[in-house]
């Protein structure tokens, strides 16, 4: 039973074309830190509780241990791999300016949610940002910091 | 001019930028070829005995390695005394898959190792148990009557017991002007860090070991290992290199350590262990603690008597204590004390040390006892706390190192904006909402323990440091960079801090808010070291402007030993390790806390929380809309990561007095919402405007940083102070944390 059911899928994950096989059963975060080793998406939780495995996918925030990797035969991922290439992403640098973290462990969710809420374009207001960002839990309390970071690029969005 | 030093500046962390691209790798993520998963089958009684573990349908699955249960498994360290790992309370230290007993609900009773994560977790639901379930008790306030006073140990020395009683504490309650008697309770809460605890151990042949783990203590893991399974201590090497938050969970060596190393030792392959998010509700949690208070107080203010007295939760088999009564004499003299503190042994898991334990379940009574007794005497709550200011430790009879709680208060009190409240209570509104102003004191042990640190200047001029320590988030890379920055003189670039690995020289466990003063101390010894025997090195170049100099007449700058009184006077870095033929300059040194200086005084952080809520009661929802916690913990070396440390305490604050708790059902002896979703941590939507303040502090004598850490001190005023600004919300006093919706309606 095991073996037979092995599923061949191609994914492009951070500008890159990967083709691997994989049992339906596995999700999509499972596949992408086990199978393909990018370990930035984080598993805190396995249930789409806590935000952390949080990546986009066709431009959209999934959470990915909710998602079977099946589902996303063809899609873009992008991962906190892939969200800059060379310099560092604004959000990013607002992050470390604003010591938007402690453990490190929610950020990449944190990051990536914060980027697919941008595009949602929802959030108008410090509140809203703050409830539409709390699917994304962090531990360390670093809380006000993570809005304060995500506050100022979408201030600096909407100027530009 | 001399370079500006680094202690002291908000340096951002330096790992920063490894955090935000997801470069940094945490214990379960480390992937190679061959590499095995195992998942752990937990118990689903809570007290008993296995008969049967029917492993056959798990086995037959192809793919399926091994399933490691007591019947099952390799021998193993026969004494209990070498399952104790640093942080071990006096007892017997449970042992995983030791025999069929089963000692609490979740126990960990086998190991399914297996090609995939997916089929171990598979194989791992297909494995049958039969139990014989005994009779069982996992209900602390129902079971008061088994109190008792608990063993003495090792542990005993960073945990005192309670102080013994001062004059007559019943008469003088009695005579008291104005007095206050409260029962408090919170529930069991879990630390939850985000990160799931795993452990990736790689066979290395010949009995060697490279594990990387989950822990709060590198040299702790190592031990254990070693001791366990009768393995060189050279040979087991633990690193832990990123540590996704711990606060406390990881101070002992969890099960998922124990199994991965076995599992791997037997199958020599590397093998994976990861917990579920539901079984990082099996490997420790706070204590749910009963408190009653007995506060009373002159006409004056003057606090005459104080009682109180906690009855903790531990389990059948170790004696696990916080210091929860001993706080209110330290902060507030009084001539009569009692003070009692009682453990009660249930059939669950040992209980473990969560960020600020036992101090803020203990600020927690007495703060809010205090806020009450307030309110009889009709004094205002800031102004009863400087009536009662206690300018030495009276419950020791010794002075503070330093105590500078008066100016937490007075700063706190003026950036909040404390003198506009109204004294009385249900009297501040804002739209339909009721609006309450409430503080309260915080109060933490600044200790340490010995520590050891090596410094080396590399042939290239730069400055390496090692540390067995680890980095749990708190900035731990950074600071103790910028100690070792300054020691030589050199830029941050030009210093290199390896940490988080066994094989570096000995660091404690990270807890207690002790790492700074710790390893801190450490490090700042070795540096001091280092410039000695660069020094000397210096002095005996040919020609050398340092020939005649002592020590303190130069100082090190910009790679640079320079005459203090003449800048062209020097010898550089490059020159002394030429002068060493080449060779790099290395120094490992110990620092160890000077115990017949520092018990002339109790050493301690302070701290003022002050904090608004809103409180709408036709849903009884609570919003704490604005706090400030003004902080006095000697030198701040990072005001950046300090800050974080104190906010991210104020949050836990708010988690403690408002969300957090594990709920038992205590006919089953088990708790029920063991996931994200159901135990309830503050989100980004809970969080408003909070502000810290650290307060000028120096402190000579605590140690030779002057620092007393920053990481239990911010939880611990928090949770009074919002109970008491809800009080003075809505007239309504609620002893029991988390305080429900459903008490304010």
């Amino acid at each position: 039973m095991m073996s037979s059911e092995h599923c061949p899928i191609s994914l492009q994950v951070n500008n890159e074309k990967l083709i691997l096989t994989v049992f339906p059963w596995v999700s999509l975060l499972d596949a992408l830190r086990d199978k393909l080793n990018i370990t930035g998406p984080k598993k805190g939780c396995d249930h789409g509780q806590c935000g952390a495995c949080t990546i986009l996918c066709d431009g959209k925030r999934i959470v990915s241990c909710l998602t079977l990797a099946i589902m996303k035969d063809g899609s873009s991922i992008t991962t906190i791999e892939g969200i800059s290439q060379g310099d560092l992403h604004p959000l990013q640098q607002a992050f470390i300016n604003h010591d938007a973290f402690q453990c490190g462990y929610c950020t990449p969710g944190q990051i990536c949610s914060a980027i697919g809420m941008f595009e949602e374009g929802k959030a108008k207001t410090r509140d809203d940002v703050k409830e539409l960002m709390s699917g994304n839990l962090c531990r360390c309390g670093a809380n006000m910091n993570i809005i304060d970071a995500i506050m100022e690029i979408k201030e600096m969005n909407s100027h530009e | 001019m001399s370079k500006l030093p680094l202690i002291g500046q908000p340096v951002p962390r330096l790992e920063g930028k490894l955090k935000v691209t997801g470069a940094a790798k945490y214990s379960g993520e480390y992937n190679m070829p061959g590499l095995l998963y195992g998942y752990v089958v937990n118990s689903t009684i809570t007290k008993g005995k296995i008969n049967k573990i029917d492993t056959d349908a798990a086995k037959a699955l192809t793919g399926v390695i091994d399933i490691f249960t007591h019947e099952h498994r390799p021998r193993l360290a026969w004494f209990d005394l070498q399952y104790a790992d640093m942080d071990a309370p006096p007892g017997t230290p449970f042992r995983p898959l030791h025999n069929n007993e089963i000692k609490y609900n979740g126990q960990p009773v086998a190991l399914v190792v297996a090609n995939t994560f997916e089929l171990a977790r598979y194989a791992a639901s297909l494995v049958i148990i039969n139990y014989e379930e005994e009779v069982f008790c996992t209900n602390l306030v129902a079971n008061i009557n088994k109190a008792r006073s608990p063993k003495r140990g090792i542990a005993t020395a960073l945990k005192p017991l309670p102080p013994k009683p001062t004059g007559d504490f019943e008469k003088a309650f009695k005579k008291s002007y104005a007095q206050v008697s409260a029962e408090f309770f919170h529930g069991t809460e879990h630390h939850n860090p985000m990160e799931l605890f795993a452990t990736t151990t790689i066979y290395e042949g010949e009995g060697k070991l490279t594990i990387y783990d989950k822990t709060q203590g590198t040299i702790n893991s190592q031990l254990y290992v070693a001791n366990i399974f009768g393995l060189h201590f050279k040979n087991v090497r633990v690193i832990a290199p990123y540590v996704g938050g711990a606060f406390g969970s990881a101070l002992r060596p969890q099960y998922q350590l124990f199994l991965s190393v076995l599992a791997a030792l037997e199958l020599k392959r590397p093998v994976r262990v990861t917990l579920e998010r539901h079984q990082m509700y099996t490997i420790g949690h706070r204590p749910s603690t009963l408190q009653r208070t007995r506060f009373g107080a002159d006409a004056a203010g003057k606090i005459t008597s104080l009682n109180h007295s906690a009855f903790g939760e531990t389990s059948q088999y170790e004696d696990y204590t916080e210091v929860v009564v001993n706080w209110s004499h330290m902060l507030y003299p009084s001539p009569n004390t009692l003070m009692e503190y009682k453990l009660i042994p249930l059939d669950v898991y040992t209980p473990l040390d969560m960020r600020a334990p036992g101090g803020s379940t203990g600020s927690h009574a007495i703060e809010s006892t205090m806020d009450e007794l307030s309110y009889k005497l009709k004094i205002d709550p800031l102004e009863f706390r400087l009536i009662n200011y206690g300018e030495t430790d009276e419950s020791a009879g010794r002075p503070y190192s330093s105590k500078e709680l008066r100016q937490c208060y007075l700063q706190g009190a003026e950036r909040f904006g404390w003198s506009k409240r109204n004294p009385e209570p249900r009297s501040m509104k804002k739209g339909n909402k009721l609006v309450g102003y409430g503080m309260a004191t915080g109060i933490w042990e600044a200790m340490a323990v010995p520590a050891r640190a090596e410094a080396i200047l590399t042939k290239q001029g730069k400055l390496q440091i090692n540390s067995a320590v680890t980095d749990i988030g708190t900035g731990t890379l950074t600071v103790m960079t910028q100690i070792a920055a300054d020691e030589l003189g050199l830029a941050l670039d030009d210093v290199t801090f390896s940490y988080g690995d066994s094989k570096m020289p000995f660091a404690p466990i990270q807890g207690g808010s002790f790492t700074v003063a710790s390893v801190g101390s450490a490090i700042k010894a070795a540096g001091k070291a280092l410039r000695k025997k660069m020094w000397k090195i210096a002095k005996k170049i040919p020609g050398s402007p340092l020939k005649s100099t002592d020590l303190e007449d130069v100082i090190f700058q910009e790679g640079k030993i320079i005459l203090k009184n003449n800048a062209a006077a020097f010898v550089s870095f490059s020159q002394v390790i030429e002068a060493n033929k080449n060779r790099v300059i290395k120094t490992t040194n110990t620092s160890v806390p000077n115990i017949f200086q520092l018990k002339k005084y109790s050493r301690a952080t302070h701290s003022a929380a002050f904090v608004e809520v809103e409180v709408d009661e036709e849903l009884g929802v609570v919003h704490v809309t604005r706090a400030v916690t003004a902080v006095a913990a000697g030198r701040i070396i990072n005001p950046k990561t300090a800050r974080s440390q104190i906010l991210g305490g104020m949050i836990w604050g708010i988690g403690k007095a408002l969300h957090e708790e594990t709920i038992s059902d205590f006919r089953m002896g088990k708790y029920m919402n063991p996931n994200m979703a159901e135990y309830h941590i503050p989100v980004h939507a809970d969080i408003h405007e909070l502000d810290v303040i650290f307060v000028e502090e120096n402190d000579e004598i605590v140690n030779e940083l002057g620092s007393k850490g920053v990481g239990e001190i911010g939880v611990v005023a928090m949770p009074p102070a919002i109970a008491n600004a809800i009080y003075h919300a809505t007239g309504k006093r609620i002893n029991r944390f988390p305080i429900h919706f459903d008490s304010l309606l």
